[in-house]
């Protein structure tokens, strides 16, 4: 089997193929690999790949299938991960500078539960620093380029994990989502992504941007193989004291049945669209079409709260990253600056933090540090907690009338980069439909649609589940993939030009 | 509600820059106040629907009494723990003189 | 800056023109076999930086997970302090920057203690009698504690003046109780004895509960004094001064007056008190200011999201209810009974703190009489010679028992018995072998004592006349003169028989 096609394979496909021995792990881990050293100088999605560590994986796979060991589906896959997990002895640097260097001496529970699962990892992906972004930009290493056009944006703050999947460098990516950072990249670059339900996935070594919000998921470019990287990942951890005690939704039986005859799902009134991009809009509403011809009752739903969700977001994220984030002070792990003999550790601290981060960051420390100050305290953090709980109730209302709720995932396709750097609420407002989902804890997914037609560029749908629900998405997902697949003869992500 | 809270002062921003230890630059100070205001104003709209009678939420999912037994797990050796230090000595974590008695 | 030319005012004058009010604020470190947040041990002694995890190093992604038994241990403290127990409540991060802090946030509880609005009963003597004062307690409620420094370079290894300072993670994560007293309103001119009436029954009561070491001058608890003064008892609250590095039941007392003179001295003279943070000198008795702040720090507290609510079951709470042991005071009063001695009598073995010892003591064989006598008289003089706790003494109860024991059965007298109880505080191992060691057996062999009680006749012939005269009390010098020789090993009342023997005479 020749090269290429091993890296055009999905997961599943390639599970087929290393379980029956047509292929070896180490053949699929090289394939991938190559295919990283020939575009990822262009692609920048990888901050570090670790080819020996890849290589020394796929081989004790191999081994293991040889001895007659018995291994999960995904034994052998590969995936990239993106730099905010910690990954034992290898580089991770949250896309920061304070960082530099930092190889943590232990595993995130979500990196041992896929090595576990025979998974390899060929490296870490490129970030928004510290997961603060949207476009990637952020990032203390240079931005990723989306491979539909390398002048533009992959979404953020997992442009990395996404922009791996999509230029074909790996068929799987572990990505992180507090406000969109998996659904908005997946919408832009044409891939799957899915926040799991807050709590289905261990944050144990996963660097927190917002405690309450931050959640770990599968990046693919297909929805069952998201389901079989969800299966892997998910479920209790007794190490993260927020993780779900509930037994992991069947979601990969789910993402077999696709059907969706007889659902109930709901428009929502205030993510439909308004002052998004026409061709946003456009390919939404053809999916709807789609979803009502497979036998769903399209309703209409209304949730008042969702105005003010971006508000309470940017209130709640940056309170809890401004304390998450004091621990990177030039002590313990890091970035040092200043030390010279002569300064005391006040300014050593101040003067490693003003060099180690970079500007978005400071902005959203500062700002989360004036939320929680005292006289403030009240009017800023306390008021978005109270959002949060209107936006539950509504979610809680939207549910009792749908079983998913749809939208567009994002209010434009992937914009140019430096078009929205110098503006910070500009920036923002890439998040407006999927942030309510983190504040409320549910789950969500984007999948492609199809190409906006004013620019060619990819456009993705949203649905939303109730929370412990996920197995929904990948129903809805599903059917609706497999729908647009026979419409299209293929996967939208083989448009993607070929680099 | 503070009076007009979204006008945020140079000062202001250089006090949260202290809290947070940050040695900000007179021109971030400068920068940062201006688009700290702006962004100010367009979060402080929480407080229209923040009524005394909703209660705040600060975690997701309905979870209670989540303990762990009192059992010893195994720690990282020194070698572990001071692997990533910028500067160890004897064993512990060297840092510049210290100031402030806590 | 407090005024370093105003005159600390006499005790007497100041409780004349002011009335005190204070405030006591205790951490206990939990003697747990695990740290608060995650499975590292607590034991004590271990090299630097080696019962770390990412959790309590603060390393990035790392989570903390609550230890159940440091949850119990709040809530029986709680209990045994006659608090309620919050049907609800949440962790809180406290955030600052300091080098020993790991996360630069304490994950501690805010405006949610588990445990509040209590009280406790405190016995202190004043020569009028014994009296009880109520403590109020305004909550206690779970943190952790921080790593420590060692600061370098300097002359005196304190902050001042060191060039760099080592920090050493071990202990950080320590489970701790912070335990907080409503205002100690209405002790007057008692106010110093109240303070330390309380931190003595409070550590009382925590060692009962068995949930820590409660060793002041090891830091496993820790108290912070809190004093103001007001012009009368209807005035409102005058400005409060902490004091920290107290370190013992005496610097409680002992800094309380100090504070009260201090500040008293600042108000007559016109001036103002300033809400400070002052440093406890033991050796020179008196309190010194602390860095003053240029701006109050602002902790911003939030509910700690990594951690959820914690809602004790009423069933939860009953079932430790019924695990805390005796009531100390109960206890005090029922063990009175049972030895059959006065209050004052049992107010001198509390005092001594000596009542564990004592009821151990008895437990291990002696009569209550003997024990009390040993505990409360020749040990709790060595202690405080040493400056140390009774319990921090180097013999156990059943070691006095057992040198009690031989006091009975005539291998020792009491002064022989001081020397062995002297070998075995010194190390030299058990009563018997210190006994054997020394060859300090009472001499019952009555050769030898013939022949020292026929040498002392000798040396005093007139007082041999004296005696076969009659005069039997003058006996006594020669039984010293045979005392003298044997080197007091010998039984007095023997050697008086032998000698009123050796004379021919009744004695």
């Amino acid at each position: 089997m020749s090269a290429l096609d091993l890296t055009r394979l999905t997961a599943a496909q390639l599970s087929e193929l290393l379980s029956s021995r047509t292929v070896s792990a180490r053949e699929v881990a090289q394939a991938h690999l190559d295919r990283i050293a020939e575009v990822d100088e262009r692609i920048h999605a990888f901050l570090h790949v670790d080819t020996d560590g890849a290589l020394a994986a796929a081989g004790a796979v191999d081994e293991a299938r040889a001895a007659g060991d018995r291994l999960g589906p995904l034994a052998g896959v590969p995936l990239a991960l993106k730099d905010v997990l910690t990954m034992r002895d290898v580089p991770t640097t949250c896309g920061s500078r304070i960082l530099e260097g930092w190889r943590p001496p232990y595993d995130a529970t979500v990196t041992r539960r896929l090595r576990e699962a025979g998974i390899v990892i060929l490296g870490k992906t490129n970030m928004d620093e510290f997961a603060m972004g949207s476009s990637t930009e952020h990032s203390a290493y240079g931005p990723t380029r989306n491979p539909w056009d390398t002048e533009r944006i992959p979404g953020g703050s997992g442009g990395g994990s996404a922009a791996a999947v999509a230029a074909f460098e790996a068929p799987l990516a572990i990505g992180t989502d507090t406000g969109g950072s998996i659904r908005q990249p997946a919408a832009v670059t044409g891939t799957v992504g899915v926040k799991p339900t807050y709590g289905a996935v261990s944050r144990y070594g996963l660097v927190a941007l917002a405690s309450s919000l931050d959640q770990a998921g599968p990046c693919s470019r297909t929805v069952l193989d998201a389901a079989l990287l969800h299966e892997v990942i998910a479920g209790y951890d007794p190490m993260d004291s927020t993780s779900l005690a509930e037994p992991v939704p069947g979601v990969v039986a789910s993402a077999r049945r696709a059907d969706v005859a007889g659902m109930r799902i709901g428009l929502v009134t205030e993510l439909g669209g308004e002052g998004y991009q026409a061709g946003v809009r456009q390919r939404f509403a053809e999916a709807v079409k789609i979803l009502e011809g497979l036998g769903a009752e399209v309703v209409e739903v209304s949730c008042p709260s969702f105005e003010y969700a971006l508000a309470a977001y940017y209130l709640i994220l940056p309170s809890e990253a401004s304390s998450n984030l004091a621990k990177f002070d030039g002590i313990r792990y890091g970035l040092r600056v200043g030390d010279d003999g002569t300064r005391s550790v006040e300014e050593v601290m101040r003067l490693t933090r003003e060099a180690g981060f970079g500007a978005e960051v400071k902005r959203r420390i500062m700002l989360g540090t004036y939320a929680l100050s005292s006289g403030y305290y009240d009017a800023y953090y306390g008021s978005a907690q109270k959002v949060r709980t209107l936006i539950q109730r509504d979610f809680a209302a939207a549910f009792a009338q749908a079983d998913v709720l749809i939208s567009p995932t994002a209010p434009t396709t992937a914009f140019r980069l430096g078009e929205k750097l110098d503006d910070p609420l500009a920036m923002y407002l890439n998040d407006v439909a999927t942030i309510p989902v983190n504040l409320a804890g549910n789950a969500a997914m984007s999948l492609p649609v199809g190409l906006a037609p004013e620019d060619g560029l990819p456009v993705g749908l949203q649905i939303i589940a109730p929370a412990m629900a996920d197995d929904r998405l990948y129903r809805v997902g599903a059917a609706l993939e497999q729908a647009l697949f026979d419409r299209w003869g293929g996967l939208l992500i083989e448009e993607v030009p070929a680099r | 509600m503070p009076e007009n809270p979204s006008a945020i002062t140079r000062d202001q921003v250089a006090h949260l820059g202290r809290l947070a230890r940050l040695a900000l630059t007179e021109d971030e100070l400068d920068h940062y106040s201006a688009q700290l205001a702006d962004i100010l104003a367009a979060v402080a709209r929480v407080t229209e629907v923040a009524t005394p009678d909703v209660p705040a939420t600060s975690h997701p999912m309905p979870l209670r009494n989540v303990f762990r037994d009192d059992e010893p797990r195994e720690s990282l050796s020194q070698a572990e723990a001071l692997a990533g230090a910028p500067v160890a000595e004897d064993g512990r974590f060297r840092v510049p003189r210290i100031l402030d008695e806590e | 800056m407090s005024h370093a030319t105003t005159q600390v005012m006499g005790f007497e004058a100041a409780l004349e023109r002011f009335d005190p009010v204070l405030g006591l604020e205790v951490h206990v470190e939990l003697s747990t076999a695990t740290k608060m947040f995650c499975g590292c041990s607590t034991e004590f002694g271990a090299e630097p930086n080696t019962q770390v995890c990412p959790v309590c190093l603060g390393l990035p992604g790392a989570l903390p997970a609550l230890n159940r038994a440091g949850v119990e241990a709040a809530m029986r403290i709680g209990l045994a302090l006659n608090c309620e127990v919050a049907q609800w409540c949440r962790f809180a991060r406290k955030n600052y920057f300091y080098p020993d802090m790991p996360k630069n946030f304490q994950t501690s509880q805010y405006d949610e203690p588990i445990c509040f609005d209590g009280w406790v009963d405190v016995d202190y003597d004043t020569p009028e009698g014994r009296r009880t004062f109520r403590v109020g307690i305004e909550r206690a409620h779970m943190e952790e504690d921080t790593g420590k420094n060692l600061h370098m370079g300097g002359a005196t290894g304190r902050i001042h003046g060191a060039d760099y300072s080592l920090v050493d993670y071990n202990r950080a994560g320590i489970p701790l109780i912070e335990i907080v007293t409503k205002p100690i309103e209405g002790a007057g001119r008692y106010a110093p004895e109240v303070a330390r009436a309380y931190v003595s029954a409070l550590r009382d009561l925590l060692r009962a509960l068995d949930v820590s070491d409660v060793r002041m001058e090891q830091g496993s608890l820790r108290c912070d004094v809190n004093v103001s003064l007001r012009p009368s008892p209807e005035a409102p609250f005058g400005t409060r001064s902490e004091t920290k590095n107290v370190n013992s039941l005496r610097s409680v007392e002992r800094s309380v007056r100090y504070e009260i003179g201090r500040q008293a001295g600042i108000l007559a003279d016109g001036g103002r008190v300033h809400q400070e943070t002052r440093h406890w000198h033991e050796d020179t008795g008196l309190t010194t200011p602390g860095r003053s702040k240029e701006e109050a720090e602002d902790y911003r507290y939030f509910p700690e999201p990594d951690l959820v609510p914690i809602a004790p079951s009423r069933e939860w709470v009953e079932a430790l209810r019924a695990t805390l042991p005796e009531n100390p005071a109960v206890r005090r009063t029922r063990l009175a009974e049972a030895w059959g001695i006065s209050d004052r009598e049992m107010a001198a073995v509390v005092n001594a703190g000596a009542l564990d010892l004592v009821e151990a003591t008895i437990a291990a064989g002696a009569g209550q009489s003997a024990a009390r006598k040993w505990w409360t008289g020749e040990l709790a003089r060595v202690a405080n010679e040493r400056g140390v706790e009774l319990a921090d003494l180097r013999i156990t109860p059943a070691q006095v028992a057992e040198v009690e024991a031989l006091v009975k059965s005539g291998t020792l007298n009491d002064k022989l018995a001081r020397q062995a109880i002297e070998g075995v505080l010194s190390g030299e191992g058990t009563p018997a072998e210190v006994v054997a060691a020394r060859g300090l057996a009472i001499v019952s062999d009555d050769g030898p004592l013939l022949a020292a009680v026929d040498e002392a006749l000798a040396a005093q012939p007139d007082v041999a006349e004296k005696i076969r005269g009659g005069k039997v009390q003058a006996a006594g010098a020669v039984v010293g003169a045979v005392m003298k020789a044997t080197r007091g090993q010998a039984d007095a009342a023997r050697v008086r028989a032998l000698i009123f023997e050796r004379l021919g005479v009744d004695g």
